[in-house]
């Protein structure tokens, strides 16, 4: 029996705020939709296992939360066909995809295909940050949402809301956090304060940021801000963390250590099909160059949500249901006049959305320290190659992540260079002197995620 | 859950089922997410590099970092896309680079 | 400032070359592309390789046979000197045979060439069970093997990084990120770059992969060579379970299965295909049953740098004395003699080895 082939309208890669949106705006317009989410469930990393978490966990989560089972709810279509646990590996000719589910390989074959994969959490290293016990913030807010585990003993590190999230929602579990460690300035603070009217149209954010801020402040929560040579400690695991703050050097014991400072666009399936990307300053990151509409210079490839750009995820639902009136349009389910007149609404809040980002972006700047990390630090941490390995190879005429990558093994482990690739591609680019986007970053090859040869050959003809 | 353990259940739900991690019997939550499971179990580390035999447990939960790779079934997987089931046979990755293998 | 050579491209021939030649006390400047570039050095399998190299030729069966003897020499001179070791194993090689007819016809090719050498081409056909002692994760499949004595393998990467070290180490100048745009040549060659950057030397090697191709006419070469597009992927590392490296696949120092290569013409795209990776996986269970449960982290597609006939053009520019075209295919296979024999061809020594078939003349062009 071959593998199995599935032809539609519309493939849908992540079943986010963005996939989730985009699919039932597709289905509406009489499109075919499949869904391929690597997932059990719906809901991307944001609302995570929504579904069954809102029914136990919801008041420790929250409304934002629990909001998303909408857009679950959204996915029982008859037009959408939705599997689960289907791992994409593959993307070719911007309409064929390789995916893996239960152990075997199919094909998908799209008139268009939506990259909804999300973001990643920026890469934060630190001397000691892959010893066990470190994990990222995200993933003790995951390790909540979905297994309702709680972190004893940590202390959360880094900058932006999403560590005011985590910590407010760890209060309300009852396991509150050690302490905060935040390595944004007064001075970044004073900076953001341009932005002021930004965040003021987003008001909203501002409001639930304030409020957690006064949540934190009541539990007795301790926030250190402005730290800097941040190091993790311990032999076997993690066992505390050391910091600075001016001219004091701070210790506090801990058992696990949560990182966080900021999230980029997931760019790893977009990059597998050498769509071009730009360097975002503010950000510290690469965006994948789309128009107004999501579509990139692949002209039946799209992205939206946090992939495209990040902006949270009622902008990327807004965004994922854009791109699907543009589909529909191309596909000739609906006219330009019809498609204008619903993206007007679609696009003001958007705007909305994004008001106050510049703000946040500017008042929570990625941690500096991760950014120009010692020569000891591991960069990439699949292959253990350092900081100083990398400036070694820029030594040794690597201009960009491909020689570095050749020479020194970065990016070849099975993370494929997620979790190393905006390190080493800054790291070269100061050491060279060159701009981040002329020093370029790796290049991305199929597979997406490791799948097994048998599940490969049983693709072949 | 262990006395010392560093992750609490905040609300244990679900059948416990037995399965097996190396030599030894575990009980975890049935269809719960599996690197979870063993962290609140109190398994750690997950695996040992294999450049350097350096240990690592899950960093990012979310199926990017792989450093929660597990031999499971007899396949390397990561053990956070992965649910529990009973019976599971899991063991640390066969490429293991521990020190003292 | 003046070199004896400038050697056009930085990949594993250029600098093999500029070593040699640095080794001989000679200034040497390298003018090599930038990070994007499609290097066929980043992506070639590594194998150090005699076997069916040469059936037609028996010239280039010697030349590969020379450079595999000097192999080792090479390597523990690059590993004193910059404390990498290049990962060289030659204990022999495979060529796997999925039926008694192929293989039949290959040692009848391969007796043919070996009276050419005069005795020197050390092979032995293993039936599927005398493989199986050799390697015990064989498939029932493989009904037999070539094996060959003087064949092995090398971790390319390792080889280009300490080569690079090395030229460095040795006074050669390195200039990464140039595009050569013109070459003249009046008393001394003066080579051009996009971006101003001039390099003037005695002589020029033009050993730049496909970039001959507009490089080449501009020296007087006719250089008739064309892409071919070789996909390779990658294993997580494993336990080690195949002991020696064939065409189909070899285990890397690091611990992956390396498997491989398609020959697709396909022009200057180096992408990857589905079809080509299924087409390589399949092929490399029914070789090791055994990965079929292996997981691919990675994959390439680089660009072979093929003449007509497949074998190396060494040539000097009728037009521009001093002017050397050196391509081949098997960079890594002759890089010991790249490194140890050509310096004395292009010095034009007593040394010099006899290098008369590989001229461009074979192709009778135009």
């Amino acid at each position: 029996m071959g593998p199995q082939m599935h032809s539609t309208d519309l493939i849908v890669i992540g079943a986010g705020p963005a996939g989730m949106s985009a699919a039932r705006r597709a289905a509406e317009s009489g499109l075919s939709v499949l869904v391929l989410d690597e997932q059990p469930t719906p809901g991307g990393q944001i609302y995570r296992d929504v579904d069954r978490a809102s029914k136990t966990r919801g008041p420790i989560l929250g409304k934002d939360f629990t909001d998303g089972r909408t857009l679950t709810q959204g996915l029982l279509h008859e037009n959408i066909t939705h599997l689960r646990g289907a791992v994409v590996w593959q993307i070719e000719d911007g309409t064929r995809v390789a995916f893996s589910q239960d152990g075997k390989g199919a094909l998908a074959v799209g008139k268009r295909i939506l990259l909804a994969t999300g973001a990643l959490e920026r890469p934060m290293p630190l001397p000691g940050w892959t010893l066990p016990g470190v994990m990222t913030a995200g993933a003790a807010q995951i390790l909540l949402k979905q297994s309702g585990i709680a972190c004893e003993r940590a202390v959360l590190v880094g900058s932006g809301p999403l560590l005011y999230l985590v910590a407010a929602q760890m209060v309300r579990a009852g396991v509150p956090p050690l302490a905060l460690v935040e390595t944004q300035t007064k001075s970044d603070l004073a900076k953001s304060m341009r932005h002021f009217g930004g965040a003021l149209r987003g008001w909203p954010y501002l409001v639930k940021g304030l409020r957690m801020l006064w949540d934190l402040r009541r539990a007795g929560v301790i926030r250190h801000v402005g730290a800097s040579q941040i190091a993790v400690e311990g032999n076997q695991t993690a066992s505390g963390v050391t910091f600075r703050i001016g001219a004091t050097e701070h210790h506090i014991v801990c058992d696990t250590v949560l990182l966080h400072h900021g999230v980029v666009p997931n760019t790893q399936a977009a990059r597998s099909i050498d769509i071009p990307h730009r360097w975002n300053d503010t950000q510290s990151c690469f965006v994948p160059v789309c128009d107004e509409w999501g579509r990139t210079a692949v002209s039946t490839v799209f992205i939206a949500g946090d992939g495209a750009g990040i902006g949270g995820a009622k902008a990327a639902a807004l965004a994922g249901e854009i791109a699907a009136l543009e589909i529909a349009c191309d596909l000739d389910t609906m006219t330009k006049k019809d498609r204008d007149a619903a993206a007007r609404l679609l696009q003001r809040g958007l705007e909305a959305e994004r008001a106050a980002r510049p703000f946040i972006d500017s008042a929570y700047p990625p941690y500096a320290g991760a950014l120009t990390p010692s020569d000891d630090t591991i960069i990439c941490r699949c292959e253990e190659v350092t900081a100083g390995d990398i400036r070694r190879m820029a030594g040794l005429g690597c201009l960009g992540p491909n020689q570095t990558k050749a020479f020194g093994r970065a990016g070849m482990g099975p993370c494929q260079g997620r979790f190393c690739g905006l390190s080493v591609t800054q790291i070269l680019s100061d050491t060279n002197k060159i701009p981040p986007d002329a020093t370029g970053y790796y290049r991305v090859r199929p597979p997406l995620k490791p799948v097994t040869l048998g599940e490969i050959a049983a693709l072949a003809e | 859950m262990k006395p010392d353990s560093k992750f609490r259940e905040i609300d244990p739900q679900g059948d416990q089922v037995t399965v097996r991690f190396g030599s030894t019997e575990l009980r975890l939550p049935q269809g719960e997410n599996l690197a979870g499971a063993l962290l609140a179990a109190g398994v750690m580390p997950f695996r040992h590099t294999p450049v350097s035999g350096a240990p690592r447990g899950p960093f990012c939960m979310m199926g990017a970092c792989f450093d929660c790779l597990l031999e499971i079934e007899g396949v390397n997987r990561q053990a956070c896309m992965v649910q529990v089931s009973a019976g599971m046979e899991i063991g640390m990755p066969s490429t293991d680079g521990a020190t003292d293998a | 400032m003046t070199s004896d050579y400038a050697i056009i491209g930085g990949g594993i021939v250029g600098l093999s070359t500029a070593w040699g030649l640095l080794k001989r006390g000679l200034r040497v400047t390298v003018l090599d592309g930038d990070d994007g570039s499609f290097r066929a050095s980043r992506g070639n399998f590594g194998l150090v390789w005699v076997q069916s190299k040469g059936m037609n030729q028996p010239r280039y069966a010697q030349w590969s046979q020379e450079s595999a003897a000097a192999w080792a020499g090479f390597a523990a001179e690059l590993s004193d000197a910059t404390g990498h070791d290049v990962g060289l194993e030659q204990n022999g090689g495979y060529d796997l045979h999925f039926s008694e007819e192929s293989l039949e016809t290959t040692v009848e090719k391969y007796e043919i060439l070996k009276e050419k050498l005069g005795g020197n081409y050390p092979y032995e056909v293993l039936g599927h069970n005398a493989l199986r002692l050799e390697e015990p994760a064989i498939g029932s499949k493989v009904v037999g093997a070539i094996l060959h004595h003087q064949d092995g393998h090398a971790n390319p990467l390792k080889l280009l990084r300490a080569l690079a070290d090395d030229v460095r180490r040795l006074g050669g100048v390195i200039l990464n990120g140039k595009h050569v745009t013109s070459v003249d040549k009046t008393d001394l060659f003066r080579i051009r770059c996009a971006d101003g950057t001039e390099v003037r030397a005695r002589k020029t090697v033009l050993s730049a992969g496909l970039g001959a191709v507009t490089l080449g006419p501009m020296m007087g070469f006719a250089a008739p060579i064309r892409p071919q597009r070789g996909q390779v992927m990658i294993t997580e590392k494993l336990p080690k379970f195949i002991n020696r490296p064939s065409l189909i696949a070899r285990q890397v120092d690091e611990g992956g299965i390396q498997i491989g290569a398609t020959n697709e013409e396909v022009g200057l795209d180096d992408t990857v295909t589905q079809p080509g990776l299924s087409g390589l996986a399949a092929n490399a269970i029914a070789a090791y049953p055994a990965l079929a449960k292996a997981q691919l982290v990675r994959s390439w597609g680089a660009l072979r740098i093929l003449s007509p006939d497949g074998l190396p053009i060494y040539q000097e520019s009728p037009e521009m004395p001093g002017a050397y075209l050196v391509t081949c295919h098997s960079g890594i296979t002759l890089a010991a003699a790249h490194a140890r024999f050509l310096p004395d061809w292009l010095e034009g020594s007593n040394a010099a080895p006899n290098l008369e078939v590989f001229s461009e003349t074979r192709f009778k062009v135009s």
